[in-house]
């Protein structure tokens, strides 16, 4: 923990105060001001992703996180929000693992720096593997939007893989809605299918199945733009964990650049936090 | 001319096996408290709407309130803002926060005008 300093400092660097108002040092003051300015950004976009949510027009609808995030990898049937509430519970814990390190760091124990560092790298791969998922599983889509030639919207209930190709007899849309009781079923659904207007799978930054094209584009953007941070936070801390285990800490005599990793992990946590609750939950 | 910025703070920021062993405490009271509300959070939204339709409203800001608890427990705790001098953490969270209420204010409210608009000549 630094608090006020304790040492008796020579009177040449005093402050006018008789001490400093701050206590910090310069490194530790300059990410503080670099990850304010970093929430700015992510401020802008959440806002700006409110923005767009709250005018949208009549006759459009906001699509819901529990229906659009709902697999899990390695699992067929829906589970809504499982593996977002997952991924958001291991960026949790490698904060967790990183505030360990930083205490390991303030006790010289270098041994206890390494080993919550790895965790914490650890944690950050699994969290960026995961995303590559939820993109990969996004972009694919699971219920392609048909328009019917009468102007109906329909939804497949699966969505056919890559190279797939439909079996008539056990296709199936429902009308209205992906969770709509109103099905269509068999060889008369397929001939409904083959007749659309338009079948919309998946998403990409012009159309998409779930809603709004800006519904997918701040996807995009904003996980995106997140997950850029997590990969420039994992590298970040292999290059102080490299440090640490070449001792270049101990020699120094304190671990300080594992706290401004530490600060700077945390606040791709911080990030991530309200994330999920502003896309995923709200 | 006589520099302020080289003293040593970070020498300073040690602490002993004992302090340790409180701050590992805490620790792990956040985390445990984090993980609690992440999974109050996620039975929420997917169960809220079968018990109680038509109050998604409600749930929203349930939501934001327990967000908001969440980012003071990382920035105070884990980030440690809360054992930096008063000084500090102002001169941190005061600038911020008064942009975020000044732009979600204006966005939020804007967005609602246009919505409206929208409504009568769409």
């Amino acid at each position: 923990m630094s608090g006020e300093a304790s040492k008796t400092i020579s009177n040449a660097v005093l402050w006018g105060g008789g001490r400093s108002p701050l206590s910090v040092s310069y490194g530790k003051l300059m990410i503080w001001f670099f990850l304010v300015s970093d929430a700015l950004t992510f401020t802008g976009l959440l806002a700006a992703y409110g923005f767009a949510r709250h005018s949208l027009g009549p006759g459009m609808e906001w699509p819901v996180g529990e229906i659009v995030f709902s697999s899990f990898p390695g699992l067929s049937g829906t589970y809504p929000l499982m593996y977002v509430a997952l991924m958001t519970f291991i960026l949790i814990i490698s904060s967790v693992t990183m505030v360990l390190a930083v205490e390991a760091g303030h006790r010289m124990d270098k041994k206890g720096v390494v080993k919550w560092l790895f965790l914490t790298v650890i944690g950050g791969l699994f969290f960026l593997s995961s995303q590559a998922f939820e993109w990969s599983h996004f972009i694919h889509g699971s219920h392609a939007r048909v328009t019917l030639a009468d102007g109906r919207t329909a939804f497949l209930v699966e969505n056919p893989h890559h190279g797939e190709t439909i079996d008539p007899a056990t296709f199936a849309m429902t009308i209205g809605s992906t969770q709509s009781e109103e099905v269509v079923k068999g060889p008369e659904a397929y001939k409904l299918y083959q007749s659309a207007i338009s079948v919309v799978s998946g998403a990409n930054m012009t159309e998409n199945e779930y809603g709004p094209t800006s519904y997918a584009n701040f996807f995009f953007f904003i996980t995106g733009f997140h997950g850029f941070h997590v990969t420039t936070g994992v590298i970040l801390n292999i290059v102080v964990l490299t440090m640490v285990i070449k001792g270049v800490f101990h020699r120094r005599g304190h671990y300080e650049m594992v706290e401004k990793a530490g600060l700077y992990w945390h606040f791709v946590d911080l990030v991530w936090v309200f994330v999920f609750t502003f896309f995923y939950l709200v | 001319m006589e520099r302020d910025d080289i003293i040593e703070y970070s020498l300073d920021a040690g602490h002993s096996e004992e302090q340790g062993r409180v701050i590992r405490k805490k620790i792990l009271f956040v985390t445990i408290l984090l993980s609690v509300i992440t999974s109050v959070e996620v039975l929420l939204g997917v169960f809220w709407m079968d018990i109680m339709p038509n109050s998604w409203h409600w749930v929203k800001w349930v939501f934001i309130v327990l967000t908001m608890i969440k980012a003071a427990y990382i920035v105070m705790t884990f980030m440690h803002l809360g054992d930096e001098r008063r000084n500090v953490r102002s001169m941190i969270l005061m600038p911020y926060v008064l942009f975020l209420m000044y732009i979600a204010f204006v966005l939020i409210w804007e967005a609602t005008y246009i919505h409206e608009i929208l409504k009568v000549f769409l």
